[in-house]
């Protein structure tokens, strides 16, 4: 089974070129079908690894496959190889899998779209980029499968380009995207020259050879990488933007093929990461900040996707966080939990904009759980699997960081777990919003707009209504393993960590707390999120306007956006006019052009003596024979 | 050969290992078969007939050629028939080669000829007998049997050249390759007849040992018999500036035919170059490795340059295939192992791209040729997007974009020129390169602009605007090679400035999908799809190139 690896990566592919080549003649709804069996048939695939793998029972299962090789030159050797381990095959695993879900669901949603077949050619593509990037043996795969996801992602937010605001916010995704990526390919270029390999598995045996500072380097832009893929601190912005695609995109970026490829990409480099101490502090502190600044700002916003994408930031920065102290395996833990509840809370907003034609203001909300059963059931499920109250999966992922946390580094822990409060608290006050109170939908202007959020059409007013059951399906299944993802933290041969732990080896950070010491941290975790929801429910539940809690300096994301600009943005506007409209026009075009005339103008004599007579022809031949004779007798003589 | 003239009182036959040639007795038999066929029979035989014939000798040459391959492989490289024969990886690969372009061209001409009403076996006939030519040449291991492939190829061209007897321009092309070829053909013999007289045979492998045997670095006959060899071959493969005949024949001559030429052709010269020079010359490297360098840097500029202003897509494709052989003689230039299979797999995957894109060619023309204008190109991917896209797959393949078979090519023979430290010669290729990259991509662009709107501002002198350089072009794009108006092609370039406000054209805009007859289609998609899945898995290509060496290097 393992030898069909790449049917993985080849089955979305497919579904890819076929929408490509028929995708508008399929249409509506046999294009999303024809996406979502292609990405269901690569989860069962992906299953049947899994089982294959688990029959190896080497120290570190794994195995690996040298597709074919592109380029062989100078010592550069570029493989299309692919390396399965438990690390990639767990990504593997909820990849395909709540991707799986997120294009049923998609069908529904996307339902009466002019672009549908389009829409799911993208997204094929993108779970396609997303499993190169895993499943990739060497950093060139997982580049490629990398510029993949930040193509795709552009695409998809700005599927609805008629939108100003969704071009914008695909530009923004991209540019910010491009800056991490700059990392990453100096990061690459380094360790070549450094490990004169770009295989994972060359570079790790050489970790030894090559000097800590160089390691340093190398880790540090791969950081800067992950910046941009994950949206951390300072490069974040783009995340809260990227709300103007489909809400099922925003489900596939938050939870399942983009953001965590940052976290993949940390955890793929573990032994680099080990071997910098330095850069390990440099995540540690990256990941929570940004778990507390995205959990503050989740606080004040009022639309309710960027609310959940503020707490796609805060809860990445977590994932981070556990990276830095050495406590991978946690880290996995939570990218597998948060992307079942994640996944689980976009779609289920997406179910409420969608049962609101286009609301997606929570002060325009209100009392859905009379309306929306389902939706209000399983987004109560994701709700507090994210606010990590007991026993549901966040509870369990969380504490885990936060063990690992207290243990390595007591300063972050402290910062993690008033992170924690502020997370119980948001998103008791989304939900409070949304689904209880008075029924706020059918009035106009209650409150004051957030005129940053999408609103329904005047005259769309209707009352809500629930979901199709292609979109509850999903929310379901996935309310269900939210729920229970928590079993992953038992210990016994199915345990997460006795899964992934082997692959991690020495690098992982063993913490030895006692039992005592782990049952107060737990005690405390769920005070702190008791604390945190019964606080969001008492304030929010009967009152939508509470300005002191809602400050501008939150609400415009620590004016975040505002500093980019005026540091950044208007120089380099500035920049690119000048550049534009002097050096462009005058000096490049000058240039070019002349040169370009130089050429265009030694055609032109050329092709003169191209007149069309025979015997012009004949008599250039003779002239050649003339001349090549004649430098062969300067040979005879003088050579 | 000339061993067996001494002792001609007594005529001993060599023993003859008929495998070593069963690819080039199968396509001359074809030839014959055909040819008889069409003699005897009373009616005349319908094209699609004589198609199936040529591409069933084609497969069963092809067949031929690969037991072949297993057996060098398995016995290692010899010479056979008194050692006119050479039978290595280098042949064979040629053997394969040439027919599969046949093959693919016999079945692009099959729509052709029905489109143009011509009828009979001629024009298959004359293909084999033209392809058996390069294969001989392929396969020649002495200078005789050198020239007889290389007259056996021409003559047939010759004729192919004038195929279409409607069209004036297709007889002057001939009337001009047959001339110029019959000049280069006796400078060629003449070169044969001084080597001769330097080295006491014209066996390719008795030569080597004579050299080798004797260093003679002085000698005068020697280095005039080079000279004249290398301008034999530099006409055959249109290296300036022995190339003046090539956009005018290739533009004159029916399209399929101007693609089996610019493959076809160029394969056999550029296998008998490569094995008389880099392996039987390989010790008077120094006499004739500048020449070969000059004409290299000569063919690289000139045939990009040139090919910028061109306005006829089929005079385009002639400068570029210049372009093309200065590449590849950047294989031949560096004259080691190495150089040989760049050379090769380069010719391999041209040849490919060549037909294909003429293929395109010949369908877009349409009766009589007449639309090869760029202008009939504008708007394609509207109308015909799959046709449209194939040919800019393998335009791009053309220019050396990465993913396609022609990314490596040009990258191998670089390398092979870098290792033995002809940088100043990389240089000017990748420049040539780059200045190419534009001609291939204004057809591309062309394809995919929409009709009618254009030269909408003075700003169309940008160099990649390609309505810049379309325009007011058209009467004198139909209006053919005529030897009585002299400059004809380059009195259609029009300056810049009258370009500037040229109104758009209503001959384009008229125009609707060109019918591609199934077979066309076949030969369009392989052509493209080889030329993408190769670049992308590259592996097993560059193996057979590097397995088809020479038997002495």
């Amino acid at each position: 089974m393992l030898t069909v690896t790449w049917l993985v990566i080849a089955l979305p592919l497919l579904g890819f070129v076929v929408l490509v080549a028929t995708g508008r003649r399929l249409g509506e709804p046999w294009a999303g079908w024809l996406a979502t069996a292609m990405v269901s048939a690569s989860f069962l695939v992906a299953i049947g690894l899994y089982l294959d793998l688990l029959g190896i029972k080497a120290p570190v299962r794994s195995y690996s496959e040298n597709l074919w090789t592109w380029l062989d030159v100078g010592g550069l050797n570029l493989h299309a190889g692919l390396y399965v381990d438990p690390l990639s095959m767990t990504m593997v695993l909820f990849v395909t899998g709540v991707s799986a879900l997120i294009h049923l669901y998609s069908i529904g949603y996307m339902h009466g779209d002019k672009d549908f077949a389009k829409f799911f050619l993208y997204l094929n593509l993108f779970v396609a980029s997303m499993l190169i990037l895993v499943l990739g043996s060497n950093m060139v795969m997982t580049f490629i499968g990398w510029e993949g996801v930040g193509t795709c992602s552009y695409w998809l937010v700005s599927f609805w380009f008629e939108r100003n605001t969704a071009a914008v916010a695909g530009k923004k995704a991209f540019l910010y995207n491009r800056l991490g990526d700059v990392g990453f390919m100096l990061a690459m270029f380094l360790t070549f020259e450094n490990f004169h390999s770009l295989d994972y598995s060359t570079i790790f045996a050489r970790v030894d050879s090559v000097s800590s500072l160089n390691i340093t380097v190398i880790c540090l832009l791969l950081v800067v990488a992950v910046m941009g893929k994950s949206a951390q601190i300072p490069l974040f912005p783009w995340l809260a933007d990227a709300m103007e695609g489909p809400t099922p995109v925003s489900a596939l970026i938050h939870a399942a093929t983009m953001v965590t490829a940052g976290v993949y990409l940390l955890c793929r480099v573990h032994p680099l990461l080990h071997a910098s101490p330095t850069a390990s502090l440099v995540v540690a502190i990256m990941g929570a900040v940004t778990a507390f600044v995205g959990a503050t700002i989740a606080c004040a916003q009022q639309d309710i996707k960027k609310v959940l994408a503020y707490s796609t930031i805060s809860q990445l920065g977590y994932m981070f966080l556990a990276i830095g102290c050495g406590a991978y395996t946690a880290a996995i833990f939570l990218m597998v939990a948060h992307a079942f509840f994640k996944a689980l809370l976009f779609l289920g907003s997406g179910s409420v904009i969608h049962g609101l034609h286009g609301e997606q203001d929570l002060k325009r909300m209100g009392n859905l759980r009379q309306y929306m059963p389902i939706t209000f059931i399983t987004f109560a499920i994701g709700w507090l699997a994210i606010a990590a109250v007991p026993p549901l999966s966040g509870f369990w992922a969380k504490g885990d960081i936060l063990d690992n946390a207290f243990a390595a580094r007591p300063v972050l822990w402290g910062i993690g777990v008033f992170t924690a409060a502020l997370t119980a608290y948001y998103m008791s006050r989304l939900t409070s919003l949304a689904f209880f109170g008075s029924d706020r939908w059918g009035q106009k202007h209650p409150v004051d707009p957030d005129p940053w959020a999408h609103h329904a059409e005047v005259g769309e007013q209707r009352a809500p209504v629930e979901s199709p059951l292609v979109m509850t399906l999903p929310l379901w299944i996935l309310a269900f393993f939210a729920a229970t993802a928590g079993l992953l933290a038992t210990s016994g041969n199915f345990s997460l960590s006795a899964w992934v732990d082997p692959v991690f080896g020495s690098s992982l950070f063993s913490n030895h707390l006692p039992a005592g010491d782990l049952w107060v941290l737990g005690l405390l975790d769920t005070v702190v999120a008791l604390g945190g929801v019964a606080l969001g429910i008492w304030l929010w539940v009967s009152r939508t306007d509470r300005p002191a809690l809602e400050i501008p300096f939150l609400r415009n994301a620590w004016y975040v956006n505002e500093a980019y600009d005026t540091l950044l943005g208007r120089p380099s506007t500035r920049l690119a006019h000048f550049s534009a409209e002097e050096v462009d026009l005058k000096v490049i075009d000058g240039a070019v052009n002349s040169l370009a005339g130089l050429v265009r103008g030694a055609g032109r004599i050329v092709a003169k003596t191209q007149t069309g007579y025979l015997r012009n022809y004949a008599l250039a031949m003779v002239g050649g024979v003339v001349l090549i004779l004649a430098f062969m007798v300067t040979r005879m003589w003088w050579g | 050969m000339t061993h067996l003239a001494a002792t001609a009182s007594t005529i001993h036959l060599p023993h003859v290992n008929y495998v070593s040639i069963l690819p080039i007795l199968i396509m001359m038999g074809g030839a014959l078969l055909l040819l008889l066929l069409s003699s005897l029979l009373r009616r005349i035989i319908s094209t699609g007939v004589c198609t199936a014939i040529t591409v069933m000798t084609s497969a069963a040459a092809a067949v031929a050629a690969i037991v072949q391959w297993d057996q060098v492989l398995a016995n290692g490289a010899q010479t056979t028939i008194a050692g006119a024969v050479a039978y290595d990886g280098f042949s064979v690969l040629i053997q394969l080669l040439v027919p599969l372009a046949l093959g693919l061209t016999a079945l692009v001409a099959d729509g052709y000829l029905k489109r143009e009403g011509v009828v009979g076996g001629e024009f298959q006939v004359l293909a084999m007998a033209s392809a058996s030519g390069a294969m001989v040449m392929g396969a020649a291991n002495d200078l005789i049997v050198v020239f007889l492939g290389l007259e056996i190829l021409s003559i047939a061209l010759y004729v192919l050249a004038a195929f279409n007897h409607r069209r004036a321009e297709s007889g002057e092309a001939a009337l001009k390759y047959f001339v110029l070829g019959s000049v280069s053909s006796a400078i060629f013999l003449y070169g044969i007849a001084l080597m001769y007289g330097a080295t006491g045979s014209t066996n390719l492998a008795k030569m080597a040992e004579f050299l080798a045997r004797r260093a003679v670095l002085s000698n005068g006959l020697l280095l005039a018999a080079m000279a004249l060899l290398l301008v034999g071959f530099a006409f055959k493969v249109s290296a300036v500036p022995f190339h003046m005949w090539s956009p005018d024949v290739y533009q004159g001559s029916p399209s399929p035919v101007s693609g089996f030429m610019a493959s076809v052709a160029k394969a056999g010269a550029f296998a008998a170059l490569l094995r008389v020079f880099v392996s039987s010359l390989a010790t008077q490297r120094l006499g004739w490795q500048p020449v070969i360098w000059v004409l290299a840097a000569l063919s690289l500029l000139v045939g990009a340059i040139v090919a910028l202003n061109q306005q006829d897509v089929k005079r385009m494709l002639a400068y570029s295939s210049i372009n093309h052989a200065g590449f590849i003689l950047l294989g031949v230039d560096a004259a080691d192992a190495r150089g040989i299979s760049s050379a090769l797999y380069y010719l391999v995957t041209y040849t490919i791209m060549v037909i294909g894109t003429f293929a395109v060619v010949t369908v877009i023309a349409g009766r009589q040729d007449r639309a090869t204008g760029l202008l009939e190109f504008r708007g394609l991917a509207r109308r015909q997007p799959v046709l449209a896209l194939a040919l800019a797959i393998l335009l791009l393949g053309q220019a050396g974009a990465p993913f396609t078979t022609g990314f490596l090519a040009k990258f191998n023979v670089i390398e092979a020129v870098v290792l033995t430290h002809g940088y100043t010669l990389a240089v000017i290729a990748m420049v040539s390169a780059a200045v190419a990259a534009f001609f291939y991509l204004r057809v591309a662009l062309t394809m995919f602009s929409p009709v009618g709107e254009f030269g909408d501002g003075p700003d169309d002198d940008v160099p990649l605007d390609p309505a810049a350089l379309v325009g007011a072009a058209t009467p004198g794009a139909a209006s053919g090679v005529t030897t009585v108006p002299p400059r004809a092609w380059s009195a259609a370039m029009p300056g810049i400035d009258e370009l500037a406000d040229a109104p758009p054209s209503e001959v384009v805009e008229a125009r609707g999908k060109v019918p591609v007859p199934p077979a066309t289609w076949v030969v369009i998609g392989f052509c493209a799809l080889f030329t993408v899945v190769f670049g992308i898995y590259p592996a097993p290509l560059v193996d057979f190139a590097q397995h088809a060496t020479l038997l002495f290097i």
